[in-house]
């Protein structure tokens, strides 16, 4: 019976993976037949930061269940920690794939240190104060991204979050973080290819944590903190390692993001909390806790405004009533009872003709 | 002498967030959703206010009143077509992704009709500033408007809640919508009404924003609408009191660490404070702690 | 050999004194029962024995070991589980999936081996999975091990928290109105359940319930608790005919 239930799983996941290669390879042809137009093509990657986005932030919000709308903030993190490594090591003869492999980790530890340095004071709150926590916590990673000033010289490196004057550099030293104008030159070691390992990664990690011993804390936690705790299982370990995880991951998203860009910037559009509802969205949109709607929904839901293009002024426009549209369909108890309906008068007709 | 016009400054900017959270935290006390378009329900009396007296050249006053019922009507009507079905949804998310379709859709609205390039908001006030200490000290008309506005609110909500039935009806259904519809309280109208307080509240806050600040774009009504809801929870969400003490404070520390501290991390400062609030008080200043019985 | 000894325990809310010198004594394999009317603070001694409340005065052994003043985690480390009057169960989790969680601090495997699927991993899950069966088998659950346990009817929810408690592997069971809810058939079900528990695990067992006939039935010794103090304590059926006893049920 228990075998017949991992099975059913296993298989579940490898669904979920094969779509993402069979999609993969689908554009991989359709790129070499020459069938996708350039627009498309930078979206490719952005595809794949969005889709991790969501994977890893439904940790939290759907598996975990508590509601962060920081997780750009920590996407924030990656981008800004690894691109300045690729910027330091950019002069020296490292290999470029192990540069961006060094870049990747750093990204998810820098991630996840921020997951856990903000996670322990956090995460005793619940619900919407939760919420707005993490909120404040992403606007506070952005704001500092956007005063911070390094520098390199001979002497090493130098801090300020004044301006560029206050770094004192030697003549020969470079400024490579600059305050509101971010990092410049990111070498852009991001291809498709990578961010599709990246993304597959992300799931095999989430979807394995989910169905293991820890996954299975993590949502007794979810459904029931009080009787966790009753039979020993330690909320407060639980909670921070998945917040952590989730951390990591969306670190990882966002070294794809850097060195995708030539210029890097902490924008409200980028990395401010608008992104992190962007991400909630994608999450609620494919289903609180399903890991494969996320990626499909962050496709979709990225892809959206850019078929509308053709609508000019009004693809936003369109965008939002869908979006509230969609949300109705997919969650008003009347709508699904109407759904539920329709299917089973569906069903009727079919069995009454198959009956004749 | 400098310190106190930074704090003059701070409490007027103070006196528009808490404008804007008390209707942010009658909307969360009563319906317990976190309305995100309530940001862009101030953007809209702003237009609003800017349209009748700017475009169409009528009295401030005719701009305020209508500004006042298209919010109430828009509220309303946001209340029943995006919120209501989703209030027995399975999940509390839904209804807060939804809210933020709804402030897609009334930016995007916006920015169609006037365009993304800022609008200049005629103030609504023509009052001359108050120069105090030999001129040193100066307060705008707007600054002692807004000020008083708030304060009458407050006490006006606090009776209205207090004092009234239907404000009865609203303690009822906040505590308890099953119960409160048991004992007869019309649940939906309730909340109805709740929202276009809410709503009327954010018109006059838009106004009042917009003669401090005139710079109207549809992305005005925001980042004023985050930090209200900052403000809210601060205070404790759900508590009126709160709601004017977390505006007040918020835009005092704004100010004052915008003027002694960087310009740049202000808003980071802001949060920061919120962040240490809530660690020592989970509920906010006065916010009411509910523990969960065993 | 006495398990779990209570000795003055004592906590106020505000200025009402809940459980006001609170004393018992169980011994091993005893299957006693707490009784008395509603708000007499059962639910609150249950609280108290498990770390949901700190005590202000008193001591609670277990096994000898002072587990007075620890938090809920640790107390179930040293051996006491706990089911709740309103059922507490995982209820987007199967059945399984519930007891399996029970057995988290007794089958262990690391978070990489977890994510790497390595050998280990497999090897526990299967262990788990064996021996959570096992105890849904004993509960007649198993059945129904991959329903979502939001989905079992409440008799079977009921016994569901029952088989999860016991999954921690405790030595001391404490059931909170365990047949609330149920029919006189699905009672006498599960009072063979309980004896059956006892005996089998060598589990001792105390249980706040309202039913006079499984109390009756099933329980050896009983204390009565009215307004937060011990009205009587002993033997089930001296207990039952004490005259205080009856008073403070019937009224007078």
């Amino acid at each position: 019976m228990k075998k017949l239930l991992i099975n059913k799983t296993l298989k579940q996941n490898l669904i979920t993976y094969g779509i993402v290669i069979v999609a993969y390879l689908v554009i991989q042809i359709m790129v070499s037949l020459g069938l996708v137009s350039s627009l498309l093509k930078g979206l490719l990657v952005p595809l794949c930061v969005y889709a991790i986005l969501a994977v890893s932030l439904n940790l939290v919000v759907g598996i975990l269940g508590e509601l962060s709308l920081g997780h750009a903030g920590f996407m924030c993190v990656g981008a800004f920690a690894s691109a300045f490594f690729s910027m330091c090591m950019k002069s020296t003869n490292m290999p470029s794939a192990l540069r961006f492999l060094i870049a990747i980790l750093i990204g998810a530890a820098s991630a996840a240190i921020c997951g856990i340095l903000i996670g322990i004071p956090v995460l005793r709150l619940k619900g919407d104060y939760l919420a707005i926590v993490t909120l404040a916590f992403g606007e506070i990673i952005k704001n500092i991204v956007n005063s911070l000033y390094i520098g390199l010289d001979e002497a090493g490196f130098h801090f300020s979050m004044e301006s560029t004057m206050d770094l004192n550099l030697s003549e020969t030293g470079t400024v490579i973080i600059k305050g509101a104008q971010g990092i410049t030159g990111t070498p852009n070691d991001s291809t498709f290819t990578v961010g599709v390992i990246l993304l597959l990664l992300t799931l095999v990690i989430v979807l394995n944590l989910i169905h293991s011993r820890d996954g299975r804390a993590i949502m007794s936690i979810r459904d029931n903190t009080i009787a966790a705790e009753s039979i020993g299982i330690h909320v407060t370990k639980y909670k921070l390692m998945a917040f952590t995880i989730s951390a990591a991951l969306a670190g990882v998203a966002g070294v794809l993001y850097a060195h995708n860009l030539s210029s890097l910037t902490a924008t409200q559009k980028n990395f401010g909390y608008n992104q992190s509802i962007m991400i909630l969205v994608f999450v609620v949109l494919g289903g609180i806790g399903n890991i494969r709607g996320s990626v499909i929904s962050a496709v979709i839901l990225t892809l959206l405004p850019e078929l509308l293009r053709g609508l000019n002024d009004y693809r936003m426009l369109i965008y939002a009533v869908v979006l509230i549209v969609m949300m109705l369909f997919n969650w008003a108890p009347k709508c699904i009872e109407w759904r539920a309906k329709l299917l089973y008068k569906f069903k009727n007709k079919k069995t009454a003709k198959e009956a004749e | 002498m400098s310190f106190i016009q930074y704090l003059i400054s701070g409490i007027s900017l103070g006196s528009v967030y808490a404008l804007i959270a008390l209707g942010y935290t009658m909307v969360y006390g009563i319906a317990k959703m976190l309305n995100f378009a309530h940001g862009d329900v101030i953007m809209v009396g702003g237009f609003t206010t800017y349209t009748i007296c700017s475009t169409l050249g009528l009295h401030p006053i005719i701009g305020i009143i209508v500004s006042v019922v298209v919010c109430t009507l828009l509220g309303i009507t946001i209340e029943k077509i995006a919120y209501k079905p989703l209030r027995k949804a399975s999940s509390p998310l839904a209804v807060l992704i939804t809210a933020i379709g709804v402030s897609y859709l009334l930016q995007n609205l916006a920015l169609l009709i006037f365009g993304a390039n800022a609008k200049s908001f005629t103030s609504v006030v023509s009052m001359e500033p108050i120069k105090l200490a030999d001129g040193q000290l100066s307060i705008t008309g707007e600054t002692i408007v807004t000020i008083v506005c708030c304060i009458l609110i407050m006490i006006g909500l606090m009776f209205f809640i207090n004092k009234t039935k239907a404000g009865q009806a609203m303690l009822a259904v906040s505590e308890d919508k099953g119960a409160a519809q048991l004992m007869g309280i019309n649940v939906d109208g309730t909340i109805a009404l709740t929202f276009a307080i809410g709503s009327a509240l954010a018109a006059i806050a838009g106004v009042l924003l917009c003669s401090a600040y005139p710079s109207l774009t549809p992305y005005t009504g925001s980042m004023p609408g985050i930090k209200a809801f900052v403000a809210a929870v601060f205070g404790g969400i759900g508590s009126i009191p709160g709601a004017f003490i977390g505006g007040i404070l918020l835009g005092v520390i704004e100010i004052l660490s915008k003027a002694y501290i960087s310009s740049q991390m202000s808003d980071a400062i802001c949060f920061a404070v919120l962040i240490i609030v809530l660690l020592v008080k989970p509920t906010g200043l006065l916010g009411k702690n509910i523990q969960e019985k065993v | 050999m006495t398990l779990l000894e209570v000795k003055n325990l004592s906590i106020s809310f505000g200025g009402l004194r809940a459980v006001d010198d609170f004393n018992i004594s169980i011994k091993q394999g005893c299957l006693y029962g707490l009784i008395g009317p509603n708000g007499a603070g059962k639910t609150t001694v249950f609280n108290l024995l498990t770390g949901v409340y700190k005590p202000n005065e008193g001591i609670i052994t277990l096994g000898g070991k002072n587990i007075t003043g620890k938090k809920t985690i640790e107390i179930n480390q040293e051996g006491i589980a706990r089911t709740f009057q309103n059922i507490r169960l995982f209820k987007e989790l199967s059945v399984i999936d519930n007891v399996k969680a029970g057995l988290h601090n007794h089958l262990k495997y690391s978070t990489v081996e977890g994510i790497l699927r390595l050998p280990r991993f497999h090897k526990i899950e299967k262990e788990m999975t064996e021996q959570a069966m096992e105890l849904l088998k004993v509960f007649d659950l198993d059945g129904e091990a991959d329903t979502l346990a939001a989905n079992l009817p409440y008799g079977k929810q009921r016994k569901l928290e029952i088989a999860r408690a016991l999954a921690t592997k405790p030595k001391l069971l404490l059931l909170d109105e365990p047949a609330a809810g149920m029919n006189p058939n699905e009672t006498l079900e599960l009072m063979d359940t309980i004896r059956f528990v006892r005996d089998n695990f060598d589990m001792t067992i105390l249980l706040i319930e309202h039913d006079m006939k499984l109390v009756s039935g099933i329980c050896e010794e009983l204390t009565v608790l009215n307004f937060g103090r011990v009205l009587c304590q002993g033997k089930t059926a001296d207990v039952l005919n004490n005259p205080e006893v009856i008073k403070a049920y019937l009224g007078e």
